[in-house]
C-alpha cells in the first residue's frame, strides 16, 4: 500500500509541473507588457514595484523567471498582486473561506440529492418514478448553471422577494438573525450549483446501482431468504458505491470551477470571482497562483480517488 | 432450389438504428425540437427581417408584444432578431469546435491505439496532463490575453471566431481519444485485421479502412454531446464577457447583458436562456438516443 501510494506521489510530481509549465508559458508568451498596467499606476509606490521586481525577476529571461517563480510557491510565497498590493497569499486566504463554504454545502446538498434519488430510480427502473427521475437529471445538466442562477434571481428576489439579490460579503456572523441571513443569501448560489452536480452523480449512480443488480450474488442473497432492504445495503450498495466514491473524488475540482460562474452571477466574493477580477486587471501574480492552485485541486483529486479506490476494492492489488 | 433463389430479408445495420432510435421517443423529441432551431437560426433572418442592431430608447427594456414578439434590450434592440443571429454563431462555434475536439481525438487516439508501446504511452501521458489542466480558468485567460493580437490578424468577428473554436476544440478532444484508443487496441487484436495485414495492407490503410469504421458509431455519439458541450463553453465564455465583441449577439452574451435589468425586463433573459437550454437539452437527448441506437449489446 504504502509502495504504491509512493508509486502515484511520485508520478502526480511531473504531472502539477507540467501544469505550471503550462499556465507560465501561456501568461509568458501573451503579447503586451504584464506591468503595462502596473507601471502606469502612480499609487503603487517605487519599493512595492522593487518588490515585485525582485519576486518575479522580470528582465530575465522566461525559464529563470519561471525557476524562481516555482521556488517561491513552494515556501510559500505566490508574489505580490499589482493592484492590490498585498500579497497574493492573504488575498487568497480572505476569499477561500467564502467559496469553500458556497462549495462544501453545495457539494453536500448535492449528494443528499443523489444518493437517495439515483438508488430509487435503479430499484424503480422504467417505472414513473424512474422515469420522473431521470427526466429531472437530465434537464439539470442540459440547463447551464449561469442561467439556472439568472432564473433563481427573477423568481425568488425579483417576484417573490424572498431571498437577497447579491452576497453580502460584509457580513458577520455574531448571533442566531445573521447566521440566519447568511443561510439566506447562500441559498441560490448552494442549489444552482447543487442542481448541476447532483444531476451528475444521481445519473452515475442510478446507472451504477443497475450495473448491480442482475449479478448472481444477489439472486443468491435473495435466495438465501435475505429482504430487499437488507440486500441492497449490504450486497448491492457495497459494491455499487465503489466507482461512485471514486467519482465524488473525481468531481470536487470541477465543482469549483463550476463555482466561478456561479460566484459571479450572484456576485460572491470566493476565489473564481478573484480570479475573473484579475484577468480583468491583468493582475498577473494572483491568475497564476488560482490557476495553479485549481491545477493542484484536480491532480490531488485524482490521487485521492486512486487511493479511496484501492482502500474500497479489495480485488485492486498494488 | 426455392430456398435459394428466395432472399432472406436484409437487415441493414443502418435501419436496424433507425428503428431503434424511433423507439426512444426522447431522443425524436430532441431531434424535432434541434431541427426546428436550426432551420428557424439558417432562414429566421430571411423571414423576420427587423434589423438586430437598430437602436431605438423610445422602446428600451420593452417586454414581449405584437411589435417584437420577444421584447427588445435595454438599447431598444429587437431580441428575436438577435436571438436568430446570435443563434447561428453559437451553433458554428460549437460544430466548428467540435469538428477540432473530434479530429484531434480521434487522430491521437487512433495513431495510440494502432501502434502501442512507447507511441501510445508517450500520447496517453499527455491525454493525462490534458485532462489535469482547469480547462475553464485557462480559457478565460488564453482568450483574454490572445484576443487582442488575433483580431490585429484576422479581424474582430472571424478573430475571436477562430480563437474561440481552436480553444474549446483543444480542451476537449481527451475523451474522444480515450475511447478510440481503447477500441483500438481491442480491435487490432481480430482477425480481420490480421487478415488485411497478411494481405499486405499499409498503416494507413489499416487504420482508415479497416479500423475507423469500427469505431465510427462511438465517435459519432461523443461527437454530438461535444457540440452540447461546446455550446455551453462557448456562452459561458460570452457570459463571463470573454467571448465575442459586445456588438456581435451570441446567446451567452445576451445572457450578459441581460443580468443587469434582471428587475426591470426579465425577458431579456429568459428567452436567451431557453434558446440555450433547449438546444443542448435536445442534443443531449440525441446523444442519449443515439448511443441506446447504436449500442449492439442492446439489440
Amino acid at each position: 500500500m504504502s509502495q504504491y501510494l509512493l508509486k502515484r506521489l511520485l508520478i502526480s510530481i511531473p504531472t502539477l509541473i507540467a501544469i505550471s509549465v503550462i499556465i507560465f508559458t501561456i501568461l509568458a508568451l501573451a503579447p503586451g507588457d504584464p506591468l503595462g498596467e502596473f507601471a502606469s499606476n502612480p499609487a503603487i509606490t517605487a519599493e512595492v514595484r522593487e518588490n515585485i521586481r525582485r519576486a518575479l525577476g522580470l528582465d530575465q529571461p522566461i525559464p529563470i523567471r519561471y525557476l524562481k517563480w516555482f521556488w517561491a510557491f513552494i515556501r510559500g510565497d505566490m508574489g505580490y498582486s499589482f493592484t492590490s498590493r498585498s500579497p497574493v497569499l492573504n488575498l487568497l486566504l480572505q476569499r477561500l473561506p467564502t467559496t469553500l463554504w458556497v462549495v462544501g454545502s453545495a457539494y453536500l446538498l448535492a449528494l443528499l440529492i443523489a444518493f437517495p434519488l439515483g438508488i430509487i430510480s435503479a430499484l424503480r427502473r422504467y417505472s414513473a418514478t424512474d422515469q420522473i427521475i431521470t427526466t429531472f437529471a437530465f434537464l439539470g445538466f442540459s440547463i447551464p448553471p449561469f442561467f439556472t442562477g439568472l432564473l433563481f434571481i427573477i423568481i425568488f428576489s425579483v417576484q417573490l422577494g424572498w431571498l437577497p439579490f447579491i452576497y453580502n460579503s460584509t457580513l458577520q456572523v455574531t448571533d442566531w438573525s445573521t447566521f440566519l441571513e447568511l443561510i439566506k443569501q447562500s441559498i441560490m448560489p448552494v442549489f444552482v450549483l447543487a442542481l448541476y452536480q447532483s444531476a451528475v452523480l444521481m445519473r452515475f449512480i442510478r446507472s451504477s446501482v443497475l450495473e448491480e443488480l442482475n449479478q448472481e450474488y444477489v439472486r443468491t442473497a435473495y435466495a438465501k431468504g435475505l429482504g430487499q432492504i437488507s440486500v441492497l445495503k449490504n450486497h448491492i450498495l457495497r459494491n455499487a458505491m465503489i466507482p461512485v466514491v471514486t467519482l465524488i473524488a473525481l468531481d470536487i475540482p470541477a465543482i469549483f470551477t463550476g463555482a466561478l460562474v456561479t460566484e459571479q452571477v450572484f456576485r460572491v466574493p470566493g476565489i473564481g470571482a478573484l480570479l475573473i477580477e484579475s484577468i480583468y486587471r491583468s493582475d498577473t501574480p494572483v491568475v497564476m497562483a488560482i490557476t495553479f492552485i485549481y491545477g493542484l485541486l484536480i491532480v490531488a483529486f485524482n490521487l485521492i480517488a486512486d487511493i479511496v479506490y484501492g482502500v474500497l476494492d479489495p480485488r485492486v492489488r498494488y | 432450389m426455392n430456398i435459394l433463389t428466395h432472399n432472406p430479408p436484409v437487415n441493414k445495420p443502418s435501419t436496424n438504428t433507425w428503428r431503434r432510435f424511433k423507439r426512444d421517443r426522447a431522443a425524436i423529441f430532441g431531434t424535432i425540437v434541434l431541427l426546428t432551431i436550426v432551420i428557424a437560426v439558417i432562414f429566421g433572418p430571411f423571414i423576420y427581417t427587423t434589423p438586430i442592431d437598430k437602436i431605438d430608447f423610445a422602446r428600451s427594456a420593452a417586454p414581449p408584444s405584437w411589435q417584437h414578439l420577444f421584447g427588445t434590450n435595454d438599447l431598444g434592440q429587437d431580441q428575436l432578431a438577435r436571438i436568430l443571429y446570435g443563434g447561428r454563431i453559437s451553433l458554428t462555434v460549437a460544430v466548428a469546435a467540435m469538428a477540432v475536439a473530434v479530429s484531434l481525438g480521434t487522430l491521437v487516439g487512433a495513431i495510440a491505439g494502432f501502434y502501442g508501446g512507447i507511441i501510445d504511452n508517450g500520447l496517453m501521458r499527455l491525454t493525462d496532463l490534458f485532462l489535469a489542466l482547469p480547462q475553464l480558468p485557462l480559457l478565460l485567460l488564453i482568450v483574454y490575453l490572445f484576443r487582442d493580437s488575433i483580431r490585429a490578424v484576422a479581424g474582430p468577428e472571424l478573430g475571436i471566431f477562430l480563437l474561440v473554436v481552436l480553444i474549446i476544440g483543444c480542451f476537449n478532444w481527451m475523451s474522444v481519444a480515450r475511447l478510440v484508443r481503447g477500441n483500438f487496441l481491442k480491435l487490432r487484436e481480430m482477425e480481420f485485421v490480421s487478415a488485411a495485414k497478411a494481405l499486405g495492407a499499409k498503416p494507413q490503410r489499416l487504420i482508415w479502412i479497416h479500423l475507423f469504421p469500427n469505431v465510427a458509431s462511438i465517435i459519432i455519439v461523443a461527437a454530438t454531446l461535444a457540440v452540447g458541450n461546446a455550446i455551453i463553453t462557448e456562452s459561458t465564455l460570452s457570459f463571463l464577457g470573454l467571448g465575442f465583441p459586445p456588438d456581435v449577439p451570441t446567446w451567452g452574451r445576451m445572457l450578459f447583458d441581460a443580468q443587469n435589468y434582471l428587475t426591470s425586463a426579465p425577458h431579456m433573459a429568459v428567452f436567451p436562456g431557453l434558446a440555450i437550454f433547449l438546444t443542448v437539452l435536445s442534443i443531449n437527448y440525441i446523444g442519449d438516443g443515439l448511443r441506446d441506437a447504436l449500442d449492439p449489446k442492446r439489440r
